[in-house]
């Protein structure tokens, strides 16, 4: 009874994190499915077709390719914009700091339906064609806020005195950019940037306002919705999926090490100045 | 850029003046990009919702001021409106209750577990966010396990799930629960365990420490996961198109059906506006009553 007690959330946390798996299990299940009818969402015969034959469908590869080439260009220009805004917030003084918060706020506040409608909205009245430079433009809009917040808690969170010390150190402003200041926030803005392509990637709403004829993989998705969708766009989501999850996992487990190594080095270095000091 | 002569001020003062003027040159460009792109929509927004049709052209308008485009909108979809709000409410709810327990575990109990349980709540949105809410369509089939089993409890009132609000509830607590979970998991990790420990040393109960001690240390959290759970599911329109049916459509749906297939663009507009303005009204009096002023 004590034993189920005190396991009681541990179970119960266990159980929510599969719950959130779920979906994605019938996802990758369904994508070795060989679907009887158009639609595929009741399990009939295993089949390997839709993952040797991942482009077999019309479309679903193009589609899949200008969701990448978006999710690059928006990425990186919202990485750079971003960044540069969170350096600005973070270490200098300026006039406006409350209204320039609150712009940077309010797009992560905003439902997507009503900025797709306002942009779509701006992009009528001034007649500016609507393809794949919309969708870009718009993505880069609702990514920077997300990268400022996320390079921001970096800045934030870092040692000012490493910096005083690489001052100290006669190494220039320059230097100690290049030396100290971005290596340390460079995971940071790594994160933000994968932050930024997982969104862009999966956007659909913003996207299919401003997307005119151009096809993204969502918006693929979404028109495959009506008349069943191909097996092979499961197999193509489960694959990004494995990706991501092995990027991220990857990182976490070489940051963990490098961070064990250091603490390591430090104890040894300072037991042996600890050897140096005559105890009193 | 060295350009900045000093005339009465002190050295000390040069220096900050020229490190704000690299402020500025910081911003600049990603804030006007917001100016433009974010902003001034809702400008041109606003301007569409009061345009009114061109006789005998449908699809096409004319700047005016009809400000008739309001009552009109809202007279023909208040429905929807309403439908959203109680939809997302509901999502919101459930989605704490969700959270919480995994919030708590990962924060308090997790121990070396912690950053692989927190990469696994934030994995699931590496998978794309229409073909999770499509396997809902499996999961909740009617001759699935779980509508058979709800079923056979006789809890059902239309026999089944999918096509139904509950299907519709059921996406939006689930597609957006990991916005529930990390700040609740945020404001939880802040809880210094000593003060959990000493409200135990003090004989309060388990339930008492979570009511008197745990629950309002979290509340920053609260106020934060209920927003970023309730403003996108008000505002969503997959869930109810793939898995509600047609008498379950929410504001989003309108929206985007007006916009995008009708063409009626001061409508869509004028509901686009009253639904942001809806959303702000509430989120600033929710912020104000739960006292987290600080959190903006």
């Amino acid at each position: 009874m004590r034993w189920i007690r005190r396991h009681f959330i541990g179970f119960i946390a266990i159980l929510v994190l599969v719950y959130l798996f779920v979906p994605i299990a019938v996802v990758a299940v369904l994508s070795f499915n060989n679907p009887e009818g158009k639609y595929n969402t009741r399990w009939n015969e295993f089949s390997f077709d839709a993952w040797t034959n991942i482009c077999g469908v019309p479309g679903v590869c193009d589609s899949f390719v200008i969701s990448v080439r978006i999710g690059i260009i928006s990425t990186l220009v919202a990485t750079i914009l971003g960044t540069m805004i969170a350096f600005g917030l973070v270490r200098y003084r300026f006039r406006g700091r409350s209204s320039t918060n609150l712009l940077i706020f309010l797009p992560m506040a905003t439902p997507e339906v009503v900025m797709g409608a306002s942009l779509l909205a701006l992009f009528l009245n001034l007649r500016f064609p609507l393809g794949e430079m919309t969708i870009i433009i718009a993505h880069i809009m609702f990514t920077i806020s997300f990268v400022v917040v996320t390079v921001k808690a970096r800045l934030q969170g870092m040692d000012p005195g490493l910096e005083e010390a690489a001052r100290d150190l006669y190494a220039g402003p320059g230097a100690t950019f290049r030396f100290v200041t971005f290596p340390l926030v460079a995971p940071g803005i790594a994160g933000a940037a994968l932050l930024g392509f997982s969104l862009s990637f999966d956007d659909f709403i913003i996207s299919f306002f401003n997307a005119g004829t151009v096809v993204t993989f969502p918006i693929y998705i979404w028109g495959a919705a009506q008349r069943g969708i191909p097996v092979q766009v499961n197999a193509l989501a489960t694959l990004v999926f494995m990706i991501a999850l092995a990027i991220v996992l990857i990182t976490q487990l070489v940051g963990s090490r490098r961070r064990k190594m250091l603490e390591q080095e430090i104890s040894r270095n300072s037991s042996s100045v600890d050897a140096l000091v005559p105890k009193s | 850029m060295v350009a900045v002569v000093p005339t009465s001020s002190a050295k000390g003062a040069v220096v900050t003046r020229r490190k704000s003027r690299t402020g500025y040159f910081l911003l600049l460009p990603g804030m006007t990009w917001l100016a433009i792109f974010f902003a001034i929509p809702f400008v041109t927004l606003f301007m569409t919702s009061l345009q009114a049709p061109v006789p005998g052209k449908s699809g096409q308008y004319t700047p005016a001021f009809q400000l008739s485009n309001y009552p009109d909108a809202l007279a023909e979809y208040w429905p929807q409106f309403l439908r959203s709000f109680i939809y997302a409410g509901i999502a919101t709810v459930l989605a704490l209750l969700i959270a919480y327990p995994l919030a708590y575990f990962i924060a308090f109990k997790a121990g070396r577990w912690r950053a692989l349980m927190l990469v696994l709540v934030i994995a699931p949105s590496f998978a794309s966010f229409l073909l999770r809410t499509y396997a809902w369509k499996t999961i909740l089939a009617d001759e699935g396990f779980i509508t058979t089993f709800f079923n056979y409890l006789h809890l059902l009132p239309d026999d089944r799930i999918l096509n139904t609000g509950i299907a519709v509830i059921a996406g939006l607590t689930y597609n957006f629960l990991p916005f529930m979970i990390l700040p609740l998991y945020a404001a939880l990790e802040k809880i210094d365990p000593r003060l959990l420990e000493a409200s135990n040393d003090l004989y309060a109960s388990a339930f008492k420490t979570f009511r008197k001690v745990t629950w309002p240390l979290s509340l920053p959290g609260v106020v934060a996961g209920t927003l970023l759970t309730f403003i996108p599911a008000a505002g969503d329109y997959i869930n109810s198109e793939l898995l509600g049916s047609t008498k379950d459509r929410m504001i989003g749906n309108v929206i985007q059906t007006n916009f995008i297939e009708f063409r009626d663009y001061p409508t869509a507009s004028a509901l686009s506006f009253v639904l942001m303005a809806a959303i702000l009204v509430l989120v600033f009096t929710y912020i104000r009553r739960a006292g987290t002023e600080d959190l903006l």
